[in-house]
């Protein structure tokens, strides 16, 4: 699988020129993401009106945690999904089998050249623009952004996993748009993006805990606005790369099932 | 050695069946129904290495899904398979390796980077060596007059640039096998020829094997020693392309004009005892059926000298009304013995 290692980091380096070409499209996003953190920065404010704690949360942390899990997203976000589900509905999968590649690990490189681009011309500029214009307090101690970088990576890989999961649906199901959407506002809730877990209800919290959504967004956040320390980082980390392993084996599964039900539309 | 085998081939496809009306639409919402659909139907076949193989049919006759298994991307439903020695889709990514496939209506390059880029990647996605890769990619941009096109992006080119480049990408490992489905689709005729050119060429110099459908059949002519033709599925003539004509061409024509009024008794009357067919619009101008059987200068032989001819024009039957004729008739009229062969095999293999 790995004997054409050079091949697979090709396909880093051309997504991210690819992206890099079409870099205009990304400025926009950009404002966006900084409006998104905007908006909920002042919604978080009125709630909290005079001071307190939520969930666990000063206002001072909300502040932190929305800045760091919106642009977080913008590294870990792709739409590898809608790139496998076109694949295989306009028939170009074919392409993908005639070479003597694994075509998911293709993709899962191309969605981290896509991240690459992310991190350095959408998140890093947006963060520091989120900065300027709201109180967010970074960690200063390094083995926090060590921690958050490594956590950061395994955001991107189960977020990809479940895309690509999402997008082979479409070998399955004659359209699989509707998965995908609930997919992305699944995600989007459940990964901690939109309210912190630690607000959610106690059971709706409990069940949040058995499922992948809290390693993208939550836990990594949590460990960077400083609400879990020490011996914490590592029991986040550990959950990370469960999620991780755990995915391969659907991921697996619905790739080799999918080998035999495919069939190429369109000659 | 045989460069493909396949026998008893067979791929069966789930059709969803819609139900009709609302009531139908919400059966379907809980209950699916499918049929299936035999797209290609026991078939077989044998290509020897360094062989052109012509393989054609009408649209939906199963040639495109026969590519797809025998390059790997389809599993079959039943049936043995061999190319090259591998069994397609059980090491793919090893298989492939040794093959190059072009699909006319499908680019395999990447739309939004260079040519030449495109090239370098596929180099490190075959393993190919810095050497063999620089000294077949100058053979081939040599052959194909890519000059100028290289540094320029996938989407910029025309069709029949793109078609010259997807060739190199399908080569630049050199496959000893090369499956081409209709690589001529919509290019001009001087595009067409230059393909075809080199696909003979590189069939003489490195012996590859290559399998080709097309609805092109000039192609055919103008590359391959052997058709197979398809139809519904099933194999309905698997032979040399003259024996096609020889079999199905059912005679000729001769058109011819006189200088003088020449009546078409006289006519019927000069060939009297052979079996040919005259007809006339006028007595300037007569035309002359010829079965396969009698040769056309016995027939001239009698007509030239006797009456007062300005111009003769010999008519045969084209390929494309033969292939035409075969298409409407399906395989039911005329059935050849290569086709009857092949079902005694499947019907050995069987028991």
């Amino acid at each position: 699988m790995f004997s054409g290692a050079s091949a697979y980091i090709d396909f880093i380096r051309i997504r991210f020129l690819t992206m890099l070409a079409y870099r205009v499209n990304y400025y926009t996003g950009i404002l966006i993401y900084t409006l998104n953190i905007g908006v909920y920065y002042f919604t978080w404010k009125a709630i909290y009106g005079g001071g307190g704690e939520l969930g666990g949360f000063t206002a001072s942390q909300m502040t932190t945690y929305l800045a760091v899990s919106w642009m977080a997203r913008a590294f870990y976000f792709n739409n590898l999904d809608r790139e496998i589900s076109t694949d295989i509905r306009d028939g170009s999968i074919a392409i993908q089998f005639i070479r003597p590649y694994n075509y998911i690990m293709v993709k899962m490189m191309q969605g981290f050249g896509e991240g690459l681009f992310r991190f350095m011309l959408f998140m890093i500029p947006g963060m520091a623009i989120a900065m300027l214009l709201f109180p967010v307090k970074l960690p200063t101690a390094p083995e926090a952004w060590a921690g958050f970088l490594v956590m950061l990576f395994f955001s991107f890989l189960i977020n990809s996993q479940l895309n690509v999961i999402t997008g082979l649906m479409a070998f399955f199901v004659e359209n699989n748009e509707g998965f995908m959407r609930m997919k992305r506002v699944v995600v989007d809730l459940f990964s901690g993006l939109i309210i912190p877990i630690s607000l959610f209800p106690g059971w709706l919290a409990d069940i949040m805990g058995f499922l992948p959504f809290q390693a993208i967004t939550y836990l990594p956040g949590s460990v960077f606005t400083g609400r879990i320390q020490g011996v914490g980082i590592w029991h986040v980390l550990g959950i990370q790369v469960l999620w991780f392993l755990l995915l391969l084996i659907p991921m697996v599964l619905l790739y080799r099932m999918s080998r035999k039900r495919l069939f190429v539309q369109g000659g | 050695m045989n460069a493909i085998e396949v026998k008893d081939l067979r791929k069966t496809f789930k059709v969803q069946k819609n139900r009709e009306g609302l009531k139908g639409a919400f059966q379907d919402l809980f209950k699916r129904q499918y049929n299936e659909v035999a797209a290609v139907k026991d078939i077989s076949f044998q290509i020897p290495q360094g062989e052109i193989c012509g393989y054609i049919g009408e649209n939906g006759a199963g040639k495109s899904t026969t590519i797809k298994m025998l390059t790997g991307i389809l599993v079959p439903t039943s049936g043995h398979l061999s190319v090259g020695g591998f069994v397609p889709y059980e090491e793919r990514e090893k298989f492939v390796q040794h093959i190059g496939v072009v699909f006319g209506q499908r680019s395999q390059l990447w739309w939004d980077i260079g040519v030449i880029e495109s090239f370098q990647l596929l180099r490190k996605v075959y393993k190919v060596s810095e050497q063999d890769f620089k000294r077949r990619l100058d053979e081939l941009v040599e052959r194909l007059q890519l000059q100028d096109l290289l540094n320029r992006p996938v989407r910029k080119l025309s069709l029949g640039q793109r078609m010259r480049c997807e060739l190199v990408a399908a080569l630049l490992h050199n496959p000893s096998i090369v499956f081409l489905d209709e690589p001529t689709i919509g290019l001009d005729i001087v595009v067409k020829s230059e393909i075809r050119e080199f696909l003979k060429d590189m069939n003489r110099e490195h012996g590859t094997t290559i399998l080709l459908t097309t609805h092109d059949l000039q192609d055919i002519e103008a590359l391959c020693s052997r058709v197979i033709m398809l139809d519904d599925g099933r194999i309905i003539y698997d032979g040399g392309l003259e024996e096609l004509k020889n079999r199905w061409g059912t005679g000729r024509e001769v058109q011819f004009q006189f200088g003088t009024g020449t009546k078409l008794a006289q006519l019927q009357a000069w060939t009297a005892g052979l079996p040919v067919e005259w007809s006339a619009e006028n007595d300037l101008g007569a035309k002359v059926w010829i079965p396969l059987e009698i040769n056309v200068s016995d027939v001239l032989g009698q007509v030239v000298g006797k009456a007062d001819i300005t111009d003769i024009k010999i008519i045969e039957t084209n390929t494309d009304d033969i292939v035409r004729s075969i298409y409407q008739s399906g395989s039911a009229e005329k059935k050849t013995d290569a086709n009857d062969v092949t079902e005694d095999e499947s019907v050995m293999t069987h028991v």
